[in-house]
C-alpha cells in the first residue's frame, strides 16, 4: 500500500463537493438526484479508506449499508419524481414549491 | 513507481473529470453515462484498497442496477434535456461554487491536521487474511446482525413505497392531462415552462 491514504480522502472530498454544486445549482430533479448519488459515493469511498488505514473492515460494512440506504432512497425517489412528473408534466424542482409556505 | 500508485493516478482523474462532466452536460442521459465512468472508477479505488466485495458490489449495485433505473426513468419522462433556466435566485450558483471551493480547502486542512498527507495504510490489510468476501460476512452476520436485519424491513418499506407512488388507478386522470387534452396537444410534449405551476 504504497500511496497515502490522504490522497483517497481528498478525492473523495472534491467528488463530494462537486455532488454538492450539482444538488445546488441543478434543475432537474434527475440530475439532482444523481448529484445526491454522487455525493453517496465519495462518502462510501472515504468509508473505505479509512477502513484500510484502520486495518478494520467496519469501514467496509457501512460502506456496505450506505449502498443499502442509498438503493432504498433511489427507489422512492424516482417514484416520486415519476409521480410529481405526471401531475405536472415537468420535474424542474423550480414548479413544484407548493411546500415551500 | 509502485503498481497501485499508477493506478490510482490513472482513475483519479477520470473520476473527477467524469464528475464535472455530470455537473455540465445538459442532457440527463449523457449526465447518467457520465456517472456510470465515475462509478467504475470508484469501484477500481476499492479494489485498491483491497474491498474486491465492495468492488463487485459497487458494478453490480451501482453501475447496474441503480443507474439502469436511473436510465429508465430518464427514458420514461422522456427529459432529453434542461428547460430553459429562469434564475430564481441570482446569487445562488456562484454561492454554490464559492461555498465548494470553501469546503475543499477547509477538507484540505482538515485532512492535513487529521491524518497526515504521508501516512500510508499498513502494507498487509490482516483483516482480510482468511479472505475479503468471508471476513465481511463474518463482521455482518455477527456484530452487525440487527442492523442488517433491520435493511431487510427498510427494503421492504421501500419496495411497498415505490408501488404506491408509482400505481395509478386507471380511471384517475391528473389536471395537467386534461389541460394537455384541452389543448389538443400531445402528451409527450411539455407543456409551456410553468404552466404547469398554478392547478
Amino acid at each position: 500500500m504504497r500511496t497515502p491514504v490522504a490522497y483517497y480522502l481528498m478525492l473523495s472530498g472534491i467528488l463530494f463537493m462537486l455532488g454538492t454544486v450539482g444538488v445546488l445549482t441543478r434543475k432537474n430533479a434527475l440530475l439532482i438526484f444523481m448529484s445526491v448519488e454522487l455525493q453517496l459515493n465519495a462518502v462510501n469511498l472515504a468509508l473505505v479508506a479509512f477502513s484500510r488505514l484502520h486495518d478494520d473492515l467496519t469501514g467496509q460494512v457501512l460502506a456496505f449499508f450506505s449502498m443499502v440506504v442509498a438503493a432504498a432512497e433511489v427507489v422512492v425517489g424516482l417514484a416520486i419524481i415519476v409521480a410529481i412528473y405526471r401531475r405536472r408534466r415537468s420535474v424542474d424542482v423550480d414548479d413544484v414549491r407548493e411546500l415551500r409556505w | 513507481m509502485p503498481l497501485d500508485n499508477v493506478v490510482f493516478w490513472v482513475f483519479a482523474p477520470i473520476s473527477v473529470a467524469s464528475a464535472i462532466g455530470m455537473l455540465l452536460v445538459r442532457n440527463a442521459v449523457h449526465a447518467a453515462l457520465f456517472l456510470i465512468v465515475n462509478f467504475f472508477c470508484l469501484a477500481v479505488f476499492f479494489l485498491l484498497l483491497d474491498a474486491p466485495f465492495l468492488f463487485a458490489v459497487q458494478i453490480v449495485v451501482y453501475a447496474g442496477a441503480i443507474m439502469v433505473l436511473f436510465l429508465f426513468v430518464i427514458m420514461l419522462l422522456g427529459v432529453d434535456s434542461d428547460v430553459p433556466v429562469r434564475e430564481r435566485l441570482v446569487v445562488q450558483r456562484p454561492l454554490a461554487f464559492i461555498l465548494g471551493a470553501a469546503f475543499v480547502v477547509e477538507l484540505f486542512l482538515a485532512i492535513r491536521a487529521g491524518v497526515g498527507f504521508s501516512t500510508k495504510a499498513p502494507d498487509v490489510f490482516t483483516a482480510n487474511e482468511a479472505g475479503n468476501t468471508q471476513a465481511v460476512a463474518k463482521v455482518l452476520f455477527t456484530q452487525y446482525f440487527f442492523p442488517f436485519e433491520v435493511t431487510s424491513v427498510l427494503l421492504l418499506v421501500a419496495a411497498v413505497a415505490a408501488m404506491v407512488l408509482a400505481h395509478r388507478k386507471a380511471s384517475t386522470v391528473t389536471q395537467a392531462e386534461i389541460d394537455a387534452a384541452a389543448a389538443g396537444s400531445d402528451a409527450d410534449e411539455l407543456p409551456v415552462y410553468g404552466a404547469g405551476a398554478t392547478p
